[in-house]
């Protein structure tokens, strides 16, 4: 049984690997079109937030698989070629954007109104204002919903596995197809998924904690 | 230009709906079967034992915490291999589903039953009934009131999730989306029908269940 897994652990390390970076491109893109999004929301125009809300709404009601598959064979149908690996990372990130925008939304209009109208009194600059005054007390409660997501993105990468992809969900399946040891492999995957997931979560709280007290 | 050519789709029209249905009828299962396994899972880590606390705890994290493809494949191709040949891609497919839907839904009726007041329980317990009638009687219905809408939520991420069973070829609606374009190539055109199916889907379900809690509102 160890030399089994010691033979496999290069192609399950490959594939954890694959699974990080896809995440955290994602995360990593889906931060920054959340962010954007989420601030439209807030304070774009009556057309930039209504085009931002639909986009957020659109999201919401179709499947990630959906979507992945929709631009990995969609693309080249347009004449766009894409890998799957981008595909899937095209796909999960406007997810990724669509949940991040809500979460700022949300996190940004819990800050009571006197806090905005207070800056704005001693003269601070719209900028200024969201910089040194919104955002930093909304941190504390955007990271714990933000971290959430980051939990279903790594979840969610594992649909890459259906477009070929070698990730870990995807080599885990190659080696139990090989060695027929199905209670191992599957068990080592879900731990490593486990691990990822579980230290994410921790992150966050210690992340709230400190956050919590302003 | 691309030219569209939206026939094929409308042709084969009967899939897609046949798969739509067929997820709903898979989500409607899973929901069922997850509630029970959700109800036991949180009555263990509310009043149960430390033991029956620690299992409870230990499958809800590790689930919660996992993709949901692997548990689909550990049921589908997993258990064979261990010598447990029951079910079909189908019914692998919907117990999968009810495990993972089970550890969302532990944590829904966890919240629901801290949620209930101390003083209805007490007061039932000083009428003189048993444990287990205050639970059927008193707990479970106040706590379905309060995890209504959380569990109407469920339902519609349910339904999205069944989209993965087209990994083990069961067909519903996007493995109808697959098979349609082994056979047209019309990628364009049945994967922005399969989308607005999928999203015109969960506004109805949501739409359907507002109605519901408020008229479940009204009465009381």
């Amino acid at each position: 049984m160890i030399d089994l897994v010691v033979a496999s652990a290069p192609l399950i390390g490959r594939g954890l690997l694959v699974t990080l970076g896809v995440s955290l491109a994602v995360l990593v893109l889906g931060s920054l079109v959340g962010l954007a999004g989420g601030l439209c929301l807030l304070y774009g125009s009556r057309a930039l937030q209504w085009g931002v809300r639909i986009y957020v709404d659109a999201l919401r009601g179709i499947p990630h698989l959906v979507l992945i598959f929709a631009i990995f064979y969609g693309f080249p149908a347009l004449g766009l070629q894409l890998s799957a690996i981008a595909a899937g990372i095209v796909a999960l990130s406007l997810f990724c954007g669509a949940h991040v925008a809500e979460v700022v939304r949300g996190a940004v209009a819990s800050i009571p109104r006197g806090q905005a109208d207070a800056a704005a009194a001693i003269g601070l600059a719209f900028r200024d204002r969201l910089r040194h005054v919104i955002l930093p007390q909304a941190v504390g409660r955007f990271l714990p919903a933000w971290v959430n997501t980051a939990v279903e993105i790594v979840k969610s990468s594992s649909l890459v596995s259906l477009v070929s992809v070698v990730d870990l969900t995807m080599a885990t399946q190659q080696i139990v197809g090989r060695t027929r040891e199905a209670l191992l492999f599957y068990g080592v995957a879900a731990l490593l998924y486990f691990a990822i997931n579980f230290s994410l979560s921790l992150m966050g709280r210690q992340l709230e904690r400190r956050y919590s007290h302003g | 230009m691309y030219q569209f050519n939206w026939r094929p789709v409308f042709d084969n029209f009967g899939l897609l709906a046949k798969g739509l249905a067929l997820g709903l009828g898979i989500a409607l299962l899973a929901l069922a079967i997850g509630c029970v396994i959700g109800l036991a899972a949180a009555f263990c880590r509310v009043h149960g034992p430390r033991w029956a606390r620690f299992v409870a705890a230990a499958y809800v994290e590790l689930v919660r915490n996992i993709p949901l493809l692997l548990i689909i494949y550990f049921v589908y191709f997993g258990l064979p291999l261990l010598g447990v040949s029951l079910f079909d891609n189908i019914w692998s497919f919907i117990l999968a589903l009810a495990v993972y839907a089970g550890a969302y839904l532990a944590e829904v009726f966890r919240a629901g039953i801290e949620a209930v007041g101390k003083g209805q329980i007490e007061a039932a317990r000083a009428l003189g009934l048993t444990r287990l009638r205050v639970a059927r009687r008193v707990t479970i219905p106040l706590m379905f009131r309060i995890a209504l809408p959380a569990l109407g939520n469920t339902f519609v991420s349910l339904f999205k999730d069944t989209s993965v069973a087209s990994a083990i070829a069961v067909p519903e609606l996007t493995y109808g989306a697959i098979r349609i374009n082994v056979n047209t190539w019309r990628v364009i055109e049945v994967y922005l029908v399969v989308g607005a199916l999928y999203l015109a889907t969960c506004y109805a379900i949501v739409a359907l269940l507002r109605q519901t809690e408020r008229r479940l509102r009204g009465i009381h």
